[in-house]
């Protein structure tokens, strides 16, 4: 096999990455479509509310963006597998297998929410048997994990300990989410409340082991320091954000009348948070100096606009997880404001700086070309979120005032419209940002493979000078 | 070692969700029979209808609406003026056209979750 189809979208391997890595961008893009719906409904309450009301725009956004997290890190990992285990995927099949499965019950979920089929569950607002079908299709994607990797745990690297909790955890927290189907669960309005808490508290946990995962694996293959992620801090830190993604859920359960003792749990894990938070300030100097030096690099810059995200949201998720203050900011824009920040701040950057390794890895050439949008589309992208952050910040402080005040919601409403807009129109903004990296990838990813090839063949025979010049 | 921990970590987070779902969230309330049914049903048009993506029960849900756990008990709100919105809907809320039984069992619903809302009222 020649070095050029090894590490081309030619080979089945990186086809099937691509095949995923656009449907993952596909469901990013729509999902945003509808989150601008959402966020207009905000401000003019009669648009579309007889057609496609909040109650379809909602479930349709949280879906198609949930549903570009993992689709994305699984994007990744089918392309990083060949290259960790040096053969090729276990089961070509099963690749093909995984997308058919995953692309029919996503066409079926959708048509369910336009034509208003719910389940009526936070997160998992769709039916529960297309729940099912969702654990149904990563069966071939876990099978052909463990079938190409066959991970020695006691010495595999931390992204592989994380991929393989990710996968783990997905099955037991989707499964755990579904117990309300149970009279035991149903009947029983306080554990029903906090079971799904628990289960959805952690799904989010194991997303985010597969989305940091892939962060780790990029930072290595970056750096080309292959001990990092195979150190005793790297294990300290995996097994911290482990025993968080297991107990930490209970600071959403401070105001159900669960057993006392779930919240105090809930509290101390809460707060070994600070370790993190601590670890961070401290390397926040070498952290700075180490961007501004490979701030060239578009992923390497990916990478660290998410440390910034995390550092922001670990400040917040912190400070409202303290129960003094989780009385007031429960029930706020405040708590959205730590969900977009996490899924658009850190998830969707880390899974961009995967996105952007990938396609400079296949396309060199083509990604050089296109360099100045991506800085544009990743620039604008993060300005209007820091606004958009803010503006929900903001209206949650309003909301706060608006109920120790004992305001009618109606009032708080309309006392909180400036903000509104600002986060409607900034969310436009995000769009047009992601809008922009979604595009170039889609221009890269699709163009004809006969052109690839001259120019990887030009790339083989190149001399140091070429090679240098498309260094970026 | 890591083998270890993760398996420790692994039975500690089995064993504690055991004990949430039993000791951790047991009930006092009881209901008789038809009154368990008429809860039920309105649960499961509360889901069927998405009422979760504008409206929160204990946090979860979206924020368009107002949050519901105490909306039956609140004195701004109150049973009657739930009914009203179930009726006819509202500024922002679509008219769902719901019948008399259904806006009976959706209120029954919204009383049961009300009745447990203790740490909500004392604060």
């Amino acid at each position: 096999m020649s070095n050029f189809r090894k590490y081309s979208f030619l080979h089945s391997d990186n086809r099937a990455a691509k095949i995923f890595l656009l449907l993952a961008l596909s469901y990013l893009l729509t999902g945003l479509l509808f989150g601008i719906l959402g966020g207009l409904q905000y401000i003019f309450p009669a648009f579309l509310k007889d057609s496609l009301s909040f109650q379809k725009t909602r479930p349709l956004h949280v879906y198609l963006v949930i549903t570009w997290i993992f689709t994305a890190a699984q994007a990744g990992i089918y392309y990083y597998l060949p290259k960790i285990a040096k053969r090729s995927i276990y089961w070509q099949n099963g690749i093909w297998l995984h997308f058919a499965l995953q692309a029919i019950n996503s066409l079926i979920i959708i048509a369910g929410f336009f034509s208003g089929s719910f389940g009526g569950r936070e997160y998992l607002e769709f039916p529960p048997v297309l729940g099912g079908l969702i654990l149904l299709s990563w069966v071939p994607f876990v099978i052909n994990f463990f079938a190409t990797l066959k991970p020695n745990f006691k010495t595999a690297p931390v992204y592989i300990w994380m991929w393989s909790t990710g996968i783990l955890f997905f099955f037991i927290t989707v499964s755990e989410s579904y117990l309300w189907l149970f009279d035991f669960f149903r009947n029983n309005i306080v554990r029903d409340i906090t079971v799904q808490w628990k289960a959805l508290g952690s799904m989010v946990g194991s997303w985010n082991m597969l989305v940091y995962g892939t962060g780790i694996y990029l930072m290595e293959q970056l750096s080309g320091n292959e001990k990092a992620s195979r150190s005793r801090l790297s294990f300290f830190f995996y097994f911290l954000g482990l025993t968080n993604l297991m107990f930490n859920w209970g600071h959403h359960t401070y105001i159900v009348p669960a057993a006392p003792w779930v919240k105090t749990v809930a509290y101390v894990i809460s707060m070994t948070e600070l370790l993190l938070y601590g670890y961070i300030i401290l390397q926040w100097k070498k952290t700075v100096s180490d961007a501004r030096k490979n701030y060239h690099i578009l992923t390497y810059r990916l990478l660290s606009i998410a440390d910034i995200w995390i550092f922001l949201n670990l400040t917040l998720a912190i400070a409202i997880s303290i129960p003094a203050l989780n009385l007031y900011t429960h029930g706020t824009h405040i708590t959205v404001a730590h969900a977009m920040g996490t899924t658009i701040g850190i998830n969707t950057m880390l899974l961009m700086a995967s996105v952007t390794y990938i396609l400079k890895k296949e396309s060199a050439f083509a990604f050089k070309l296109n360099r100045k949008w991506l800085s544009r589309g990743i620039y604008i992208t993060n300005v209007s979120l820091l606004i958009f952050w803010s503006s929900l910040l903001a209206s949650g402080i309003v909301k706060i005032f608006g109920k120790i005040n004992n305001e009618t919601f109606f009032y708080i409403m309309q006392k909180s419209q400036p903000f509104f807009k600002l986060f409607a129109y900034s969310g436009i903004c995000v769009f047009i940002g992601l809008g922009i990296l979604i595009a170039i990838t889609f221009k890269i990813a699709l163009r004809k493979k006969q052109f690839d090839a001259i120019i990887s063949q030009q790339h083989v025979t190149a001399g140091p000078a070429q090679i240098i010049n498309l260094k970026e | 070692m890591k083998v270890i921990i993760f398996l420790i970590l692994f039975t500690g987070y089995i064993a504690y969700s055991i004990v949430v779902y039993t000791r951790g969230t047991d009930s006092t309330i009881i209901y008789e029979n038809k009154e368990k049914e008429q809860i039920n049903k309105g649960k499961l048009l509360f889901q069927q209808y998405n009422c979760t993506s504008c409206h929160q029960l204990y946090g979860l849900g979206g924020y368009l609406g107002p949050e519901l756990t105490t909306a039956i008990s609140d004195v701004q709100r109150g049973e009657l003026y739930v009914r009203a919105f179930l009726k006819n809907g509202g500024n922002r809320m679509p008219n769902f056209h719901f019948t008399n039984e259904e806006v009976d069992a959706l209120v029954s619903f919204l009383k049961s979750v009300d009745t447990t809302a203790i740490t909500y009222k004392r604060h």
